[in-house]
């Protein structure tokens, strides 16, 4: 990709953000999340756009993109799934949890979004919600104490709406 | 009391502290070489590395690149825990390094493979973690390991701190980290401008210069071929320390004997071919300065800040100087000569044409499209300083420190002074002003040294006058010096004559393609003074006095930016995107 030929409407859609944000190099996480809000997902040629409108260096967004599990550079389906699998969700079946999404989901070794991008699941450290483990997100909804059974009913009352 | 220095101990002993920073560098210059990955003198403090740790009284263990030393400071550098504790940091570096080291460049110049020769690393209880990583060929220049990389973050802040261009970043986090360019792009489709900074101050094989040496052998060994090679003015103050010598020795003449012996059919300097640049950049800054042409003139010597240029300063494309670099200048002259003189009636295709340069971009710039002819490139392979000394060694050739001296070849045998300061940064600036000093005031001045124009500071500036003349000169190195000056001339803050720009920092003889060294605060110096006193010992110091070049002139070039000058010393410049598919 050419660094003069990100897309026009891509730029400035990058440069409205900047400008709602703050055009400076410190403003690069809040930029990325706005855009990541904005996009779904960072594709290349927004961070491009980041790094033209900041104006520090390409290799320094993608390596801010790249470290922060919240960034993603894939594109995510239609509704996320966070399961959180720190100490005490592990320890109350979080495994369990995330295999039977996985299996029903038909999500292969590796692969996080469906093929028909209708959902993304999300494997999570921590959530700071431990007294309710194990703990599951759809979307900006917190599922606690729940098990597969639960689980799977809640995602595919999702799947019918 | 009030006179004397403070000091501060170490290992026992007391050393005055003459205004060094970090302890670490305060016992580099008191002989004792604490041990690091990640400290180098001319970048700024990382302290990731945990080789350098010492144990400072009343602090406790502390790195020592970050510890400022102060009046009464006890530190010792290797205690028992310390010992334990550095070799333990070691083995993890080497349970998360491709340890290949007889396939590996670096064997024998690697920082890790010395300290864990030193710590008496014989055995790695941890499990080897990192394996073999595909290697990034993609650039001319450089040519990236990610599976030697320890992550130490040299090239990274090199990158950005001498160039202020930050090509390489650190991507990933923790197992997962790794040092590439942006999206994960091979190096050879993106802004990087070759310049190999980043491969001197890599303490490791993780990045490289683009070798070309089996092609430059299977050459030499083809009796088809005639294989010529140029060599520039600031490899001969640096080669040396490969084999022993000091640095700053001139071994010049050691150097064109053990080509001469490896089987060179002809060796020419470079320095020679400089002086052809000084004549037309002169002559080329001369006139548009009487005729209102485009000011300031930038130089064009330096293919990284070529390119840089190219990419990052686009609205000031007419303001370099249309000359070619040296090394091109010379293999245009040459490959129209030889033909007539040295080798009669050779063909082109035949004719391999190699360039022994400080640097990195020259490989770069070999491969421009304006610098081939016919499907022939004007330089077959362009070969840093670190190449030819494997080339040497690779010859057998033992006794290089004791080779008796030989000279180069005509027709570009003669070396003069005014070619070799080519190699310091200052020195192109210096060239010109001897030529243009004698040619506007018509007075015999070729000995005469302009000592203005000399100097360390990364930005420098100069004001003379000559024959009612006044130059405002401004000389510089590193590409983020270069663009805060394009952005000064831009603003219309200063204005200048003539902007010399070398992108290496203190010029060509620190160039990416030369000896890396961990004391780089001790060594360049020592080239730079090498590579000025080596000029006030030549016979010929300026390029008017350049007797075998004005015959050259005569018979082939005619006047200085003739038409025939223009075609075959001219060259043009173009907007290129920073990162291309």
């Amino acid at each position: 990709m050419q660094d003069n030929s990100v897309n026009n409407e891509t730029a400035s859609r990058v440069d409205a953000i900047i400008e709602r944000i703050g055009r400076h190099p410190d403003m690069l996480v809040p930029v990325l999340q706005a855009a990541q809000e904005e996009f779904k997902y960072l594709p290349q040629d927004v961070m491009m756009s980041i790094a033209q409108g900041l104006n520090i260096p390409p290799a320094k967004v993608y390596g801010v993109a790249t470290f922060y599990a919240h960034f993603t550079l894939e594109p995510k389906g239609r509704h996320i799934i966070r399961c959180c699998d720190g100490t005490a969700c592990h320890v109350k079946g979080s495994m369990a949890i995330m295999d039977a999404i996985r299996s029903h989901l038909n999500l292969k070794e590796g692969q996080k979004t469906t093929a028909d991008g209708n959902f993304s699941l999300e494997i999570v450290s921590c959530l700071g919600a431990c007294g309710l483990a194990p703990v599951m997100v759809l979307d900006e909804k917190v599922h606690g104490q729940s098990n597969s059974k639960d689980a799977l009913e809640i995602i595919k009352s999702c799947e019918e709406k | 009391m009030e006179n004397t220095k403070p000091t501060m101990i170490i290992d026992g002993r007391s050393y005055p502290i003459n205004g060094e920073k970090t302890v670490i560098q305060l016992a580099r210059n008191n002989g004792i070489d604490i041990p690091s990955l990640c400290y180098h003198p001319s970048l700024s403090t990382f302290g990731a590395c945990r080789m350098c740790l010492v144990e400072c009284e009343g602090i406790g263990i502390i790195s020592s690149c970050t510890l400022a030393p102060r009046e009464g400071m006890v530190v010792k550098t290797s205690t028992e825990t310390l010992r334990h504790m550095k070799k333990t940091t070691l083995q993890l570096l080497l349970a998360d390094h491709d340890n290949e080291c007889t396939t590996c460049p670096k064997s024998g110049h690697c920082r890790l493979q010395e300290l864990a020769r030193r710590f008496a690393v014989n055995r790695n209880p941890f499990h080897q973690l990192k394996e073999r990583r595909p290697l990034d060929t993609s650039s001319p220049s450089i040519i990236r390991d990610s599976g030697k990389c320890i992550l130490c973050g040299n090239c990274v802040r090199a990158c950005s701190e001498f160039q202020g261009i930050g090509v390489l970043g650190f991507t990933g986090r923790g197992q997962s980290s790794e040092v590439k360019p942006a999206f994960g792009l091979p190096l050879g489709q993106t802004d990087c401008v070759n310049c190999g900074q980043c491969a001197s101050v890599c303490p490791v094989g993780a990045i490289v210069s683009h070798s070309y040496n089996d092609e430059i052998w299977a050459a030499i060994n083809d009796p088809d071929t005639t294989v010529v090679a140029q060599i520039a003015p600031a490899v001969r103050v640096a080669i040396g320390e490969e084999f022993g010598l000091k640095p700053g020795t001139n071994a010049m003449g050691k150097m064109v004997a053990a080509m001469k012996k490896i089987g060179f059919d002809a060796v020419y300097d470079t320095a020679f071919a400089a002086d052809i640049t000084t004549i037309e950049e002169a002559t080329e800054i001369i006139g548009r300065i009487k005729n209102g042409g485009k000011l300031p003139v930038f130089t064009s010597c330096c293919p990284a800040w070529v390119k840089y240029a190219e990419e990052y300063e686009q609205d000031m494309l007419d303001n370099l100087s249309s000359c070619k670099s040296p090394q091109e200048m010379g293999a245009a002259v040459l490959r129209k000569i030889l033909p007539e003189t040295t080798f009669p009636g050779i063909e082109q295709k035949n004719l391999v044409v190699i360039s022994v340069m400080p640097c990195t971009a020259k490989k770069f710039e070999v491969n421009r499209e304006e610098f081939s002819h016919d499907g022939v490139k004007d330089i077959n392979y362009s070969m840093t300083t670190i190449e030819l000394a494997a080339l040497i060694r690779e010859a057998g050739i033992e006794d290089f420190d004791t080779l008796e001296d030989a000279p180069c070849d005509n027709p570009f045998g003669l070396e003069t002074g005014s070619g070799v300061i080519f190699g310091a940064t200052g020195g192109v600036t210096e060239a010109v002003l001897r030529y243009a000093a004698e040619k506007l005031t018509g007075k015999k001045s070729g000995d005469v040294k302009f000592y203005d124009v000399r100097g360390v500071e990364g930005i420098r500036e100069a004001s003379l006058t000559v024959a009612g003349i006044t130059l405002n000169l401004c000389q510089v190195h590193s590409l983020a010096n270069a663009r805060k000056v394009c952005e000064d001339i831009r603003t219309g803050k200063k204005q200048y004559h003539v902007v010399e720009v070398m992108a290496c920092p203190n010029g060509c003889v620190n160039g990416g393609g030369q000896p890396a060294t961990l004391y780089t605060d001790k060594v360049v110096p020592l080239r730079t003074k090498g590579t000025y006193a080596h000029d006030a010992e030549l016979a010929v110091q300026a390029p008017q006095d350049n007797k075998p070049l004005a015959d050259i002139y005569a018979k082939y070039l005619g006047e200085p930016n003739s038409e025939v000058c223009h075609h075959l010393l001219h060259t043009h410049y173009t907007k290129r995107p920073k990162y291309t598919k």
